[in-house]
């Protein structure tokens, strides 16, 4: 990719990651356009996302504490599969976010826990259903407003559930590192997803 | 697998949003995702925490352990792995469930085949027991309960999750058909009872051994490891 458009799209990511939470990076659509070309094999449309998640993910990595090097190595594993793996991708039942979270999680459950991650079976979905745009961007849509239903929690809230996900901590763990009692976690996580699931249901 | 009425004992919000998180032990994971294979309702409770683990991602800071990271050769990082890419296997689509396993297929794998693959250890008192490989944080094991025979009293010092896969089962709190999962807390000492008739088969996990108050149940666990 030139070098005109690499500055472009390295800024716009940057200040995505300031605003966090604040409006999403594109257009619901966009993703799983660029994701229809990576599916092609055009490269140009990989880096694109690459730029994106590759800091991302590794971020999530070192946060539930993977050392910098792992995480790396890890990070180029996830976006490998990402690569490898993109006509997988469909957004009629997953954000792209989501879908690479998933890839990311189960890697790490792999290498720092080495256990085996078990997976729901998949849904028989018929003779290869055409995906449906108004699904999709229905899907889309969706979990742009659970982002920002997240980012307009009271910050308490929020953390608990970054822990949740990030931690690898349990309740109890969580308990211990907040010095909060495991009955206030319990309750907040439950007010935290209370919150969100009405936060959806509303908007 | 034939369509079955849906299940009305669902994993609690926290139980889900662990197992998207991939925090939870792989024994409690493995019952987790069963029950979702089983439940419709859970399959979407599930994919929601799914996004939000993707909602999560999409917020976190860029580098993770510094600034300059971003800076970094991302070209010269890109073509590696585009690298590693080609010397993954063959990315096949996802395999269709192979036909005629009466397992839900995350519990097939661990099994290696359908029920009639399970490798039944008998335990006494008619109950037998095949105990799963997963990792060690908490351990997973297939219980068969002739019916109308009482799982002998235990209590416990953790989380024990059990679901049903077919025939049924009573306690205190409620009754337990296919699909159905319930969730018993350290406070809870319950006596299930399988259902007069066929015999119940479940699959249960804990991250805290059983301990049998019974003199026979607590020889079988100490000869048998249960």
């Amino acid at each position: 990719m030139q070098d005109a458009s690499r500055d472009k799209s390295d800024k716009r990511t940057a200040r995505d990651g300031a605003a966090a939470g604040g409006q999403p990076r594109s257009a619901p659509a966009d993703w799983a356009a660029l994701m229809a070309r990576v599916a092609r094999g055009d490269r140009a449309a990989f880096a694109e996302v690459f730029r994106h998640f590759a800091p991302r993910v590794k971020a999530y990595l070192v946060k539930s504490g993977a050392v910098p090097a792992l995480a790396e190595d890890c990070m180029q594993d996830v976006m490998a599969t990402v690569w490898r793996k993109a006509a997988q991708f469909d957004p009629a039942r997953a954000s792209l976010a989501a879908w690479i979270f998933t890839i990311a999680r189960n890697r790490r459950i792999d290498l720092l826990r080495r256990e085996r991650r078990p997976e729901a079976e998949d849904l028989a979905w018929g003779p290869q259903a055409a995906p449906e745009a108004a699904e999709a961007l229905a899907l889309q849509q969706d979990a742009a407003r659970l982002a920002r239903a997240l980012s307009d929690l009271p910050e308490a809230q929020r953390q608990v559930i970054v822990q949740a996900y990030f931690g690898d901590l349990s309740h109890a763990q969580i308990a211990a590192r907040t010095g909060l009692p495991l009955g206030t976690i319990k309750s907040r996580t439950k007010l935290a997803l209370d919150r969100l699931r009405h936060a959806m249901g509303r908007e | 697998m034939t369509p079955r009425p849906a299940p009305r004992h669902h994993p609690d919000a926290a139980l889900l949003m662990a197992h998207a998180a991939g925090t939870l032990p792989e024994a409690f994971s493995l019952v987790v995702a069963t029950h979702v294979s089983l439940c419709d309702t859970c399959r979407v409770e599930l994919a929601a925490h799914e996004e939000t683990g993707g909602a999560l991602l999409e917020m976190m800071a860029e580098g993770g352990s510094g600034r300059h990271e971003a800076a970094m050769d991302q070209d010269g990082v890109l073509e590696k792995v585009l690298e590693r890419a080609q010397a993954l296997p063959e990315a096949a689509p996802p395999a269709p469930p192979a036909p005629g396993t009466d397992l839900p297929e995350p519990l097939a794998a661990y099994v290696g085949g359908g029920m009639d693959a399970i490798p039944w250890r008998r335990v006494g008192g008619g109950i037998r027991q095949a105990v799963l490989e997963t990792g060690p944080d908490a351990s997973a094991r297939l219980l068969y309960i002739p019916g109308g025979r009482a799982v002998p009293d235990h209590g416990h010092r953790g989380l024990e999750l059990t679901l049903v896969l077919s025939g049924a089962f009573s306690d205190s709190e409620d009754r337990f058909g296919p699909g159905d999962l319930e969730l018993a807390t350290p406070e809870l000492e319950h006596t299930p009872v399988a259902e007069p008739g066929a015999p119940c088969i479940c699959l249960a996990a804990t991250d805290a051994p059983l301990r049998f108050t019974g003199l026979l149940p607590r020889l079988a666990q100490r000869l048998m490891g249960i």
